[in-house]
């Protein structure tokens, strides 16, 4: 075999192949520029977004979730094949630099940049190339044979999504083919691979053949990648490009909702023209990039609630029909049309209403994409312009005048510590200047006020109490968290709210405040400020347990099998996963299994506070999914650790005519059922003169 | 189309514990919160629809004391371009005749192409509307589910009638119509719409600034008292499993004609 032609040294039909493949990079070159500056253009023309703080710990998570891909072989199969392209891209990108830089400079050698790692490097990529030619084939048989239910265009989308990701698949296996067949030519290739192959086929032609294939399979790569590279940010394959960044400038802190508008402080909303998103214009730019990251693939509405209950919302849709307005509106040539894009043209109110905020989108997003702070921005408009659902319109305006969305009196708020036909009275003092405690316990309206939730508050209230633990409540002073107005889009109102609540909270004196309701435990922590240290009633319980003060004793109800359903609230949002199971599993006798569905992965109940509220149009209530998950598992008990939750899954099973086969009980419900005999507790600590709700 | 909604302010029962006070002459108001009248809602949302297809102006009024303030503010946030507060001791005392007039008497002074109230207040009689049709001469419909402007200055208005039918009529310009419930969705009006109307001037007149003398407010219906109904007896709590439960009800309510047999 004679020494390869270096590709700027051969003539392609007479012309230069040093013109050609100077000239084929800088026309490519030329318009994948431009098309980025276009495509920059609306992020500079979009609102703020502070995303360059905390270095460190955003270099971490492209670590994570780029470098090391972290998410992606939740979906087994697919995230297999995504590590080995992508793991292909980073090992060939150096290839094919090098390759270019062999058509303009004909004496470049690879080993200029890597020396000594120079045939190393060359035996691994030909191993890279082929198990990247591998994947791109199972890739292809997987979409035209297997067809995955989550790539489904989305209904009244004529395009040919089969064909785009067949021609990706395309390009990325001609790239991985010429480069091996002009690669074989140069250096023995490692056995087994696609280099190999080549090399044996290529030995049997004349050496001109043989020679004529190589060069010509090096003009096949240079026109493969650069008309790949050009094509990348017309489509869902603009993450290639787009996915470190998106990752790096991701948002940090679980659990809060974005301010109204970022870089104007709280108390100024209402000075501002307009809020929430009605236009492209105002998203913030970092949620336009959200759009352009987008792969597609289809994960986020796989796990979605909403989805899965035929509500109008499909987070995937969500992004990728802003993304095409986008590039509408911002279109790579010609002229763009600003502002006049308003989201109303490719949103419709019920897909707005429909998300329960419960994040499962967001866990599952590999490329980090975010959902909830855009939902919420989009209410916040909806709202602006009142076109707010009749049924949400009399609890807002309950919570404006009376602080809970039930339209109860606010001198009633503590009415559940009173005794009732059925139950004695629960001894709590309520804080005011008599009354001064350790502890708050925050009990939120529904606690407060629904006769069956009421429970929850009076079970946390014993434990706290057969604790030992000094604490009170605010009584009438309490006020809605406001955790579910804000992420409905009244951000006033929540800040009235607020307000209130922080005024009471920080008179009351307490140094720590502990929530049964995670919706209240998110509010307090994330959306509030400057209150002392938040934590939820099964912390207390897990601390209780471990510290041995609390020994859960066994009950009649031996051979219990239990379902523990994540609050979304408290596990994703808050990432208290372990203690509830802990506590569970100290209770002497009851059985724990897990729903498939489970920690992070969890599936929404259907949505607390005002999404009560709502009535979706949808085919099946999220709540009934979920409840033929727990019963799958064998289970004859749903323990929960929110107020919400039991809400819907109680409903769930009446609507299934279940009540014989299966219940829900609270976290709390079930501890105090196996609780010590009040001689086994220690003696409560009572502050001098407590005032309690309730006189014996 | 320039239009005048009387709205009325008034203890939402979704949000207030009732209770007599201790003559029984009035509720005891010692807790109670307030809100627009439902019905008036549904007005002046009428009205801003109809201005925001036709032009014009939108002027809300009410006639009561300086608190009912608060409901004209709302309905400026809502979007009523203009709010006037009739406010009187005399109206404290008076009956649905004596606001009525007031409000007449505004409208009098002031053109307006069409007048609307709500069919009836949560604590009123539904005369008000009626009322002033009369006292200011002009055509009136009550219970009116939809408002179609026609050629000529002429309105299409229909009517809820008994057995949820519908009447049709044409009626003349300037007219009074009191509008049902139901007639549209009325939007939402948040906290920082109301707070961004908090120093809109709204002005207040009393009645001599309307040229009523406030004798001719004297009540002519006199309130004798409120009492609370007597629990009855007739409930009947159905028992058994729940698929026993559901079909009595069912053969009950055809029995009785509430579904068909």
């Amino acid at each position: 075999m004679g020494a390869p032609i270096p590709p700027a040294h051969a003539l392609y039909c007479g012309v230069s192949g040093q013109f050609l493949f100077i000239a084929i990079p800088l026309i490519a070159l030329c318009f994948f520029g431009w098309t980025i500056f276009r495509r920059l253009r609306p992020l500079f023309l979009a609102l703020p977004d502070p995303r360059f703080d905390r270095p460190r710990e955003r270099f971490a998570l492209v670590l994570r979730n780029w470098l090391l891909q972290w998410k992606h072989p939740r979906y087994r199969l697919a995230g297999l094949l995504h590590i080995v392209i992508f793991l292909g891209f980073l090992v060939l990108s150096l290839r094919s630099l090098s390759l270019v830089l062999i058509g303009i400079f004909p004496g470049f050698d690879v080993q200029e940049l890597l020396g000594h790692f120079t045939a190393s490097y060359e035996y691994i990529k030909d191993y890279v190339a082929t198990a990247v030619f591998a994947a791109v084939v199972v890739a292809a048989v997987r979409r035209v044979v297997f067809k995955p239910k989550r790539y489904q265009p989305r209904p009244g989308d004529t395009r040919n999504h089969t064909a785009e990701a067949l021609t990706v698949l395309g390009l990325i296996a001609a790239l991985m083919l010429s480069e091996s067949a002009f690669g074989s030519g140069e250096r023995a290739p490692a056995a087994l691979t696609l280099a190999g192959g080549f090399r044996t086929v290529l030995t049997k032609l004349s050496v001109g053949s043989a020679r004529s294939i190589r060069l010509y399979a090096y003009l096949v790569h240079e026109i493969t990648f650069f008309a790949f590279l050009c094509f990348l940010p017309f489509g869902k394959h603009f993450h290639v490009l787009t996915s470190a960044f998106n990752i790096y400038l991701s948002k940090l802190d679980r659990g809060r909702v974005k301010p109204a508008r970022w870089g104007i402080a709280e108390d100024q909303v209402d000075d501002l023209e307009s809020l929430g998103v009605s236009t492209l214009q105002d998203f913030t730019w970092k949620h336009l990039l959200d759009f352009y990251s987008c792969a597609d693939c289809g994960r986020c509405s796989d796990n979605c609630p909403a989805h899965a209950a035929g509500r109008p919302l499909s987070p995937r849709f969500l992004t990728i029909k802003a993304r095409d307005a986008c590039f509408e509106a911002f279109p790579v040539f010609g002229r763009s049309k600003n502002g006049a894009s308003s989201t109303r043209e490719f949103f419709s109110e019920d897909e707005i209403w429909s998300c329960t905020t419960c994040g499962a989108c967001e866990e599952e997003c590999p490329m980090q994409v975010e959902y909830i702070d855009k939902i919420v921005d989009l209410r916040r408009a909806l709202v602006e312009d009142g076109a707010v659902p009749a049924s949400l319109q009399k609890p807002l305006k309950a919570l404006e005048s009376r602080g809970n969305p039930f339209g109860k009196l606010e001198k009633r708020r503590a009415d559940w510590t009173k005794s009732t036909a059925t139950q004695p009275a629960c001894e709590v003092k309520v804080l005011n200047k008599g009354a001064q405690a350790k502890t708050l316990f925050f009990v939120d309206s529904v606690s407060s006020y629904d006769d069956r939730i009421q429970r929850i508050a009076r079970a946390t209230a014993q434990i706290l109490s057969a604790s030992g633990e000094d604490f009170g409540i605010l009584g009438p002073a309490e006020k809605d968290s406001g955790h579910d107005v804000r992420r409905f889009g009244e951000e006033s109102l929540f800040q009235a709210l607020r307000q209130q609540n922080s005024e009471a909270i920080r008179a009351s004196g307490v140094t720590r405040i502990v929530a049964a309701d995670p919706h209240a435990l998110n509010a307090l922590r994330h959306d509030y400020d400057g209150l002392p240290p938040v934590e939820h009633v099964s912390q207390f319980l897990w601390r209780q347990i471990t510290s041995e003060k609390l020994h859960l004793r066994s009950g009649d109800d031996a051979g219990r099998v239990v379902a523990y359903h994540d609050p979304c609230y408290l596990g994703r949002h808050n990432q208290i996963y372990d203690e509830p199971r802990a506590v569970l599993d100290a209770i002497p006798g009851t059985k724990r299994v897990e729903m498939n569905r489970c920690r992070d992965r969890s599936f929404c109940c259907g949505g607390g506070g005002l999404m009560l509220n709502y009535e979706a149009p949808e085919k099946e209530r999220i709540g009934s999914l979920r409840l033929k998950m727990a019963c799958e598992t064998g289970a004859d008990t749903i323990v929960t650790a929110c107020p919400f939750c039991l809400i819907n899954l109680e409903d769930a099973i009446k609507v299934a005519g279940l009540e014989s086969k299966m219940r829900v009980m609270d976290l709390t419900e079930l501890v105090l059922e196996h609780m010590p005999s009040p001689t086994e507790t220690p003696t409560p600590v009572t502050a001098a003169e407590p005032q309690t709700a309730m006189v014996h | 189309m320039n239009i005048l909604v009387c709205v009325r302010r008034v203890p939402d029962p979704a949000e207030n514990e009732f209770r007599l006070n201790g003559p029984r002459t009035d509720l005891s108001r010692d807790d109670l919160v307030y809100s627009i009248n439902e019905w008036d809602n549904y007005a002046v949302e009428e009205a801003l629809q109809i201005t925001s297809r036709l032009g014009g102006e939108v002027t809300v009024i009410t006639a009561g004391g300086e608190d009912d303030e608060e409901i004209l503010r709302r309905q400026l946030a809502m979007g009523a371009q203009r709010a006037v507060l009739v406010s009187d001791e005399a109206f404290v005392e008076t009956d649905a005749r004596g606001i009525a007039m007031a409000l007449a008497a505004y409208a009098k002074k002031n053109h307006f192409d069409l007048i609307l109230t709500g069919v009836q207040a949560e604590s009123g009689g539904a005369q008000v509307g009626g009322m002033m049709a009369a006292m200011l001469d002009l055509p009136f419909a009550s219970l009116v589910t939809s408002i179609e402007a026609l050629e000529g200055n002429k309105l299409k208005v229909a009517r809820e009638v008994a057995g949820g039918n519908k009447e049709i009529s044409e009626m003349d310009l300037p007219c009074v119509l009191s509008i049902q419930t139901g007639i549209n969705e009325p939007r939402y009006v948040g906290m920082r719409g109301i707070r961004q109307v908090a120093s809109v001037e709204i002005p207040s007149m009393d009645v001599g600034a309307l040229g009523i003398a406030a004798a001719e407010l004297q009540p002519k219906v006199e309130r004798a008292g409120y009492f609370t109904p007597v629990s009855g007896t007739g409930a009947e709590m159905l028992s058994g499993d729940r698929d026993d439960i559901v079909n009595e009800l069912v053969e009950r309510l055809k029995a009785r004609g509430g579904i068909p047999a």
